[in-house]
């Protein structure tokens, strides 16, 4: 059996308008019934504690949508609930996703007195050009102030998003706004790319070819060079996606990229737990409706031994640590790593993607730089043929 | 036995020649309309072209006969069997074969565009059978019609009497009743003698799941009912007739086919190799003395590599070339391996569109995906020793130094075309290796230009150059006209390194380069990128002409966040993974099915 999970995600579907790249659960904030929505969620959080009592919460990160569209008192009732089902550590990882544009000092302040800690800004790009021609409401002025007024009300741990591969991005753009970001000298940076997804406006954009994105051969540039310029500047880079000073890694993502248990909150939420996934109902209503009664599960379903073995070589290898065969041990009693993917690793280093380093008592797994840069041949490599 | 005489004095068989297009299936629903074979409610349009696939292409595949009850103006009542042949240069025997089982045939004319080079050369085809011809000026209703000149090239062209000739429209229902009148006054009575042994001409031959062969006959002597034993005179197998009947064109079951009927005759045959097209079948307990003149084993003209894409589907393949086999006595399999492909089979046809037919029902039909290899003619190779091989498969071609000469398949091409067009075919032609022969005018409009072609170039993409250098305007017919020597070489291509088989070709050699560079450079475009660096070359031998690279893969990684959706992230690779299982591996290169086509299909400028 997996333990109980001792991370926690809730998602707030709501945003003042959405993303041209987006497609996440989320909705226009105007006319949504938000206070209906925090009182169904406090009911799925009663609901999922009495299932799985937990007993200390590590980290919690509150995702979305936006979930700083909240206002003051409904980010206090929000956080409250929170506190009052989970109990949390003291030395918890509690993060927010707030956008720049959303973010006033009463916000912040309600967000540091109910508990969060780390804050996850959505900035994209240091280009007032590149974030309208992306659908994004915040302009670069707004990163600033929002930073100052986190500053001012005592956060310090604090991270920004930035995307590359953008229609008309050069690498010398993404170069500026790299510059731009590591100017501001926070703990923590992710850098994510551009993907098309169906059901967005790129999508439809990009499928009559209106958008023009850089090509393979620039998006492979622009990547090289933003782990250069962040690692120069003392940051580790500990994911395909992500930067920090030592000690600032995000230990909540680092949940799912271990493999390990995580509730999931809210709709279209996924959760983790007793071996078992689940994505709960999208759109609000149905899920206000759903939490009236029981939990509000979309699909649920039991990842077999051989599906958790996969999953765990697939998301391990997305940090840059790698996995260890002790930690495989641990969630898989009965087999080694070297039993169950040693053939597969050995092909993977053959072709110079993958590593093996004898470490104490335990044998690390890692992906070269040339196995990053094609990480997902190398995850696909892991998964059974159907 | 009168009573037979009698009847058989009523009976007309005709079928109709027409171009693709000039209205040959619309004509023949009129005449079934008019004749009540269907009431107006039940026609479906165009009743004789059957299948999905004739009706999309507009040309007729299946031959089918239908027999209908005419009331003349003369007050008697005839019984017409029209006869639907294909229209197409790869079915020319077939076509001989629908023509043999008539007395007449209708020659259907475009009133606008005039002659046409198929149906000359069906027309020819009608002549050797000693066919009576009824010329028929269609679309009479077009502005664009010009019946005098169109009389005047039948006239000219043919040698035919066009004076008769009936104008109509089969769209606008004008002028059927005239062709009705003409087939009954023209086309004359089959002959044949009731009472001798039984002699019924093979027309053609269809599979039915529940009855087995349906085998469709002319009876030229004797007669055939159910009960009776039947050989077939060039298998020599025998069957008991369980049921004859005929089409109105509805099936319909009959006591019995007498002499100059047009039928159908069911017998447990569950092998269309016993039922050929052309051959005889006979009384097995009073056999005829011989067959019906005219018979042959027709033999491919082109040859081509049918894989599956997915192995496991090869015995359905198997099965499904077994089944259409059974109504296509022309196509010829047998099995073969490639190492690039793995196992499959190597499929002979009469031409082109025949093996684009059966490419398209074998996947339509059957639902089995395949990938197809360049096609190849025969090539006939003298080695050093004396020993002559005939070689339909680049992989068999003998090594260089053992050869010591090579001949292709050469086709007399006529090509009808709008003057202004001239140029351009004969450019075409030249840069197909074609050789001049004549050029003549048919009117101050039209010409005929008549080449000698190497059958492998018309394999490659000549129909569709054609096509698109004189704006769809030209008519085309080829007959084969035997072997001459060329210079020719086996090119093969490499892909990392690894030479693969199926995409070996044979070319002349001064265009070997060219196509050499071609190939590469379109297989550069379809080959996605791997992990590595792929060279992509054209050999001669040991001799590289040509080289490409596909550049190795830079990036692939989703550097997204998806949070906890890990199952969202499962599925993005898994779809990665099933695209690949979609493409051949050939060595540690996945190639997609459509390189497999690139040396087919190929720009030359």
């Amino acid at each position: 059996m997996q333990p109980i999970p001792e991370a926690l995600y809730i998602h707030i579907p709501f945003c003042t308008n959405k993303c041209h790249y987006c497609d996440f659960t989320s909705y226009i904030l105007k006319g949504q019934p938000v206070d209906e929505y925090l009182d169904a969620l406090e009911l799925e959080m009663r609901l999922t504690t009495e299932q799985w009592k937990p007993k200390q919460i590590k980290t919690v990160f509150v995702g979305g949508g936006t979930p700083t569209v909240l206002t003051p008192p409904q980010m206090e009732k929000f956080l409250s609930s929170v506190r009052r089902w989970f109990p949390l550590a003291d030395d918890v990882e509690f993060s927010m996703e707030a956008n720049p544009g959303t973010t006033d000092r009463d916000k912040l302040q309600a967000m540091k007195d109910g508990g969060v800690n780390r804050i996850s800004f959505g900035v994209q790009s240091f280009d007032n050009e590149l974030l309208k021609r992306i659908g994004r409401i915040h302009e670069v002025d707004d990163v600033y102030r929002s930073l100052e007024n986190a500053r001012a009300v005592g956060f310090t741990n604090m991270s920004i998003d930035l995307m590359f591969g953008l229609p008309g991005q050069t690498v010398e753009l993404l170069d500026e706004s790299v510059q731009k970001a590591l100017e501001l000298d926070l703990p923590h940076y992710s850098l994510y790319s551009l993907k098309i997804e169906e059901n967005t406006l790129f999508h439809r954009l990009y499928e009559r070819n209106e958008l023009v994105l850089p090509p393979e051969e620039d998006e492979y540039k622009m990547y090289l060079h933003l782990i250069d310029r962040i690692t120069e500047a003392g940051y580790k880079h500990y994911e395909i996606s992500n930067f920090a000073k030592p000690g600032y890694e995000s230990r909540h993502n680092s949940t799912y990229w271990r493999n390990e248990p995580y509730y999931g909150l809210g709709t279209g939420a996924h959760g983790y737990v007793n071996r078992q996934r689940h994505m709960n109902i999208k759109g609000v209503q149905p899920y206000i409706d759903a939490c009236k009664s029981k939990l509000p599960r979309l699909e649920q379903y039991d990842i077999s031994e051989q599906e958790a073995k996969e999953d765990f070589m697939m998301v391990g290898l997305r940090l840059l640590d790698g996995v260890t065969a002790s930690r495989y041990s641990e969630q898989f009693p009965q087999s080694t790593l070297e039993a169950d993917f040693g053939e597969m690793i050995e092909r993977q280093i053959k072709q110079g993607l993958m590593e093996r380093i004898p470490a104490d008592q335990d044998t690390i797994y890692r992906l070269t730089k040339q196995g990053l840069l094609l990480g997902n041949e190398v995850f696909a490599a892991f998964l059974a043929d159907e | 036995m009168t009573d037979v005489r009698e009847r058989q004095k009523k009976i007309r068989n005709f079928s109709i020649i027409a171009h693709i297009d000039h209205g040959k299936s619309t004509l023949a629903d009129r005449i079934i309309e008019l004749t009540g074979g269907l009431s107006s409610r039940e026609m479906q349009t165009q009743v004789l072209d059957k299948m999905d696939l004739e009706r999309e292409r507009g040309i007729t595949i299946k031959l089918q006969s239908v027999r209908l009850t005419y009331r003349a103006k003369d007050g008697e009542e005839y019984l017409l069997n029209l006869i639907d042949t294909p229209g197409h240069v790869d079915f020319t025997y077939e076509v001989s074969r629908s023509l043999a089982a008539c007395e007449g045939a209708l020659l259907v004319v475009d009133a606008a565009q005039g002659i046409e080079a198929q149906t000359l050369a069906n027309v020819y085809l009608a002549l050797d059978n000693n066919l009576e011809i009824i010329p028929v000026l269609n679309k009479i209703d077009l502005p664009s019609a010009e019946p005098d000149r169109v009389k005047q090239e039948i006239e000219d062209v043919i040698g035919l009497d066009a004076s008769e000739a009936v104008h109509a429209s089969a769209k606008a229902g004008i002028g059927i009743e005239d062709i009705l009148e003409q087939v009954v006054a023209n086309v004359p009575a089959p002959e044949g003698d009731p009472e001798a042994p039984l002699q019924a001409l093979i027309f053609d031959s269809h599979y039915d799941p529940y009855k087995g062969v349906i085998v469709y006959v002319r009876v030229v002597n004797g007669s055939i009912k159910a009960g009776q034993n039947i050989r077939f005179m060039a298998t020599n197998a025998e069957f008991e007739v369980i049921e004859v009947g005929c089409f109105t064109p509805k099936a319909v079951i009959v006591d019995e086919l007498r002499v100059g009927d047009v039928g159908f005759v069911v017998a447990g045959i569950k092998n269309v190799k016993d039922t050929r097209v052309g051959d005889t079948i006979t009384d097995a307990d009073r056999p005829a003395g011989e067959g019906l003149p005219g018979y042959r084993r027709i033999n491919p003209m082109v040859y081509c590599g049918l894989y599956p894409i997915d192995s496991q589907d090869y015995n359905d393949l198997r099965e499904a070339l077994e089944k259409l086999e059974l109504n296509d006595a022309s196509l010829r399999y047998e099995p073969e391996s490639s190492t690039a492909l793995g196992f499959g089979f190597r499929c002979g046809f009469l031409g082109l569109l025949h093996m684009e037919v059966i490419q398209e029902r074998i996947e339509r039909e059957f639902n089995i995906p395949l990938i197809t290899t360049a096609p190849s003619v025969i090539y006939r190779v003298t080695l050093t020793n004396g020993n002559v091989l005939e070689i339909d498969n680049p992989s068999n071609y003998p090594d260089s130094s053992k050869l010591d000469f090579v001949e292709e398949p050469f086709v007399k091409a006529s090509i009808i075309v709008p003057n202004d067009y001239v140029g351009s075919v004969m450019e075409l032609c030249q840069n197909k290796r074609g050789e001049f022969i004549n050029m003549e005018y048919l009117d101050e409009n039209r010409v005929t230009i008549t080449y000698n072609l190497p059958l492998a170039e018309i394999v490659y993409d000549f129909f569709d150059q054609l096509k698109s250098s004189t704006k769809g305007y030209a008519s085309f017919d080829y007959e084969l006209i035997g072997y001459r020597k060329s210079n020719l070489v086996k090119m093969d291509i490499m892909l990392n390194g690894e030479q693969v088989d199926a995409l070996s070709v044979i070319v002349h050699r001064d265009r070997a380069h060219h196509r050499g560079r071609i190939i590469c450079e379109k297989l550069r475009g379809l080959i996605p990128r791997q992990m590595f660096e792929v060279p992509v070359q054209a050999s001669i031998g040991t001799k590289i002409i040509a080289r490409e690279t596909v550049k190795a893969m830079r990036k692939n990684v989703l550097a997204k966040c998806y949070g906890g959706d890990i199952s969202r992230k499962r599925k993005l690779l898994e779809k990665q993974k099933e695209g690949k299982k979609r493409m051949k591996q050939v060595g540690n290169v996945e190639v997609p099915q459509e390189a497999f086509m690139a040396v087919l299909k190929i720009d030359e400028d």
